[in-house]
């Protein structure tokens, strides 16, 4: 499936002090995969448009931080 | 000319008085990728690049300063009223012995905005791609704030902020697409 | 102190909502300059902004100035709140 998150595991010595963080994320936005926006995109409803910042449900990706309980997709 | 629009673009929230959060927040006011420096950068490229893009530019360079309105407002609630004890608790005793209250164009470490922040080669492709590098980078700051914050109502407004980045690359990297001109030529075949 | 009514935030993210697409559509037609349908919504919507302005301004008083509102007596626009303040 696809994900705009992506991971890599790091090297892990056994001389670094702190844990270890085994897997690593970082974020592959959706503007990287559509080089020139087609035409007629859907878009979401207005009151929503506002909400998430894109009138255009294909660039829509929010990120969510350890605190929020939210869906999770965050890093 | 400009003309100010007395209301925010995005109804902008915060949870709690909570000075510590400002302190990261400045970062995207006076800092290197922040909103002031995005919109400075764009504005002042308009003058020396094809005219097809200077629309673009414009327009991205406007929105960048109701950014820094919305910035400056997360930064204003949560330190509102806040007393000297609770600023020099979040570390901002620093900050408050030279401002009070007041915000300044800084990033979270204090250092003082700079216009060697913003990048003029007068290329055009350079530029965008600045720009573009700009965009990425602020959209990765904003991460790193959510990452730090506990605050449902400030991340849903920086969500927001973030997600901007997200749509202002895109148009970036269209802008480069539309000065390679292959695209007309697409149409002409 | 006067606070502002439950029905102000209302019409505030209404206005927001809709001048958030025309945001969004410009940057879009600012790449995209032959988008017809894009520019008919584009229309459309800067019509409907026009009413929600005139509305707004009419309870809650001018969004901009240098005339490009009107003026109650007395002069108005720099009455609070602003924005940062709601």
């Amino acid at each position: 499936m696809f994900t705009t998150r992506k991971q890599y595991e790091p090297y892990v010595s056994p001389f670094d002090p702190c844990v270890p963080i085994r897997v690593k994320t970082y974020v592959t936005p959706p503007n990287l995969y559509i080089p020139f926006q087609p035409t007629n995109l859907p878009q979401f409803p207005l009151h929503e448009a506002l909400r998430k910042g894109t009138l255009w449900k294909v660039f829509y990706d929010p990120y969510y931080g350890p605190y929020e309980a939210k869906k999770g997709d965050g890093a | 000319m400009w003309i100010y629009e007395k209301k925010l673009q995005y109804p902008v929230r915060v949870s709690t008085c909570n000075p510590k959060l400002a302190k990261y927040l400045i970062e995207q006011y006076g800092g290197a990728d922040g909103e002031l420096a995005a919109a400075l950068r764009y504005l002042n490229q308009r003058y020396t690049i094809p005219d097809k893009v200077v629309g673009l530019l414009t327009d991205i360079g406007t929105e960048e300063f109701a950014h820094l309105e919305m910035i400056a407002t997360m930064v204003y609630k949560l330190t509102k009223d806040a007393t000297p004890d609770q600023l020099k608790e979040a570390g901002l005793d620093t900050h408050y012995v030279n401002h009070d209250n007041a915000l300044f164009y800084h990033n979270a470490g204090g250092v003082p905005f700079t216009a060697a922040y913003i990048q003029a080669k007068g290329d055009p492709i350079a530029d965008l791609y600045e720009d573009i590098a700009a965009e990425e980078k602020a959209r990765a700051t904003y991460q790193w704030i959510i990452n730090m914050s506990d605050d449902p109502d400030l991340n849903d407004g920086l969500r927001f902020l973030r997600e901007r980045e997200i749509i202002h690359a895109q148009r970036f990297r269209e802008a480069v697409e539309l000065l390679k001109e292959e695209r007309d030529r697409k149409k002409v075949f | 102190m006067k606070q502002l009514p439950k029905e102000y935030y209302e019409l505030l993210e209404q206005l927001q909502m809709v001048d958030f697409a025309l945001v969004d559509l410009t940057l879009y037609l600012d790449t995209h300059p032959n988008d017809y349908q894009a520019i008919q919504q584009f229309n459309q919507l800067a019509q409907q902004r026009k009413q929600l302005k005139k509305q707004y301004e009419t309870t809650y008083g001018p969004l901009q100035q240098y005339g490009n509102s009107y003026s109650n007596y007395p002069w108005n626009w720099d009455d609070t709140p602003w924005p940062w303040q709601v």
